[in-house]
């Protein structure tokens, strides 16, 4: 595969069964901070999970930020999934918009918890078109 | 003197030490977002409360009898009993918050009638919530998993089911009247409700996982079937529940599509994949969007939207950025 996902899953494992069930491969960043990051040399998109307090607080799991601090991981990302819970209401998926803000990446959509099979196949057919557009812009 | 040796040593509770660090997560999430009804200002909707027919205000209070049922059952018998089968020691922390949160639950839908309705009409309600079939047989199948001497596993499941499913009967409703623009403070307050209870599932959910992976994969398919079987059971008295309070209304098919996407999403917390199919969860966007009302709404993906603007959503900052 020419082009990478990346995800973050906690121990609930909802983003890890929508990466499963999505089928591309992906790379999953570690729940524990003393495990290695996963390797990155090709463009990627990033599925990341939303941890918000009421306020909006601690959306983005640390170890998120931690992969992210580093530039040359960050250079490559190209755009960003949020996940969550609609119930959090304003904070639904809080944390694609944060990543996509600080990384200046666009939000490419959202889903909730392990998504249904609606999103697994607009998020597929998505991506493609995605990857599609990028490799013609960069020609 | 008598002998103390054998006797299991009573321990104090070290947060410093955890077995599992979702545990100070969630702890820390619910204390966070701890809140009372006093907060949100209920009298506020006194004026749109006027608006509603007296068959629309029956069917709301009445919703809201059944609600302060399930809220009163969680307080007082669902958590505490969940809390003999905890993993660790914070798990019955976060349990005793659970417990307490409930019960603000409960306590809120009573600030809610007194500062909406008369006497006569929650003594009425409350009547009504002891004497409905529907209510009633839900309650009783929920407690039943609940009892001493049930299965902990199927305890969470029932537990995980309250919390994730059977609560959106009634939740329908107040977002029903804030997506028509009426008793909006009164959504807000359900809002703060949905989301503890967004909480308690996923987390209760949690613990399902973490000990159902312990088993032998025939025990954890003998869970699986249980679980999709009570759904099933709990999901037929649900229909009948809805189609007596919104058949007057006329939105029993819109409250059953809310019912199924609910239902999946509880049976996600657990682990488990969909049980409706997705053509039969599609819920009325006035709904979802009342959900959550100020989240953003672009997809870039469809084209709809625009995806680097971040609108009046929270600007978090987070002191581990580097950048």
């Amino acid at each position: 595969m020419t082009n990478g996902l990346v995800y973050y899953s906690s121990g609930s494992g909802n983003t890890a069964r929508f990466v499963a069930a999505l089928g591309l491969g992906a790379s999953r960043i570690p729940i524990r901070p003393a495990d290695p990051l996963p390797p990155i040399n090709v463009p990627y998109v990033l599925i990341c999970p939303t941890y918000a307090d009421g306020e909006g607080r601690g959306a983005v799991p640390k170890q998120v930020i931690r992969f992210l601090n580093d530039p040359s991981r960050r250079a490559l990302l190209r755009g960003v999934i949020g996940a969550g819970n609609r119930n959090f209401g304003a904070t639904f998926a809080l944390s694609g918009d944060l990543i996509a803000k600080k990384c200046k990446v666009p939000v490419l959509t959202r889903f909730e918890l392990a998504g249904t099979q609606t999103d697994i196949a607009r998020i597929r057919a998505g991506l493609e078109q995605f990857w599609g557009a990028e490799c013609s812009t960069m020609v | 003197m008598k002998d103390f040796a054998a006797q299991a040593i009573p321990r104090a509770i070290n947060w410093n030490r955890l077995q599992d660090d979702k545990d100070l997560e969630v702890w820390n999430r619910l204390t966070v977002n701890f809140w009372l009804p006093e907060k949100v200002p209920l009298s506020n909707d006194v004026q749109s409360w006027a608006t509603l027919t007296p068959e629309e205000r029956t069917l709301t209070i009445r919703v809201f009898t059944g609600l302060t049922l399930l809220d009163t059952i969680q307080n007082t018998v669902g958590a505490p009993a969940l809390m003999p089968d905890a993993q660790t020691p914070h798990e019955e922390a976060v349990l005793t918050n659970i417990a307490f949160m409930e019960a603000v639950h409960a306590r809120s839908y009573s600030s809610i009638f007194s500062t909406l309705c008369s006497t006569r009409e929650v003594d009425d309600a409350f009547r009504w919530s002891e004497e409905n079939q529907y209510l009633q047989a839900k309650a009783r199948l929920i407690l039943e998993e609940y009892a001493a001497g049930a299965d902990p596993l199927k305890r969470k499941i029932a537990s995980v089911f309250l919390e994730s499913f059977l609560f959106y009967s009634g939740f329908y409703l107040p977002m029903h009247w804030s997506s028509r623009a009426k008793l909006t403070n009164t959504a807000d307050l359900i809002r703060l409700i949905i989301r503890d209870e967004a909480v308690h599932g996923y987390y209760i959910g949690y613990k399902f996982q973490r000990a159902a992976e312990k088993l032998p994969e025939a025990e954890r398919a003998a869970l699986k079937d249980f679980a999709f079987s009570l759904m099933f059971e709990l999901y037929e008295i649900e229909s009948l529940y809805a189609a007596e309070l919104y058949d007057g209304i006329g939105m029993t098919e819109d409250v059953k599509a809310f019912l199924h996407y609910n239902a999946n999403k509880a049976l996600q917390n657990l682990g488990y994949e969909a049980l409706f199919p997705p053509a039969a969860c599609e819920v009325n966007p006035a709904i979802l969007a009342a959900l959550s009302p100020d989240s953003e709404n672009h997809d870039f993906f469809s084209g709809s939207g625009s995806s680097y603007v971040i609108g009046k959503t929270i600007a978090t900052e987070d002191e581990d950025w580097d950048f």
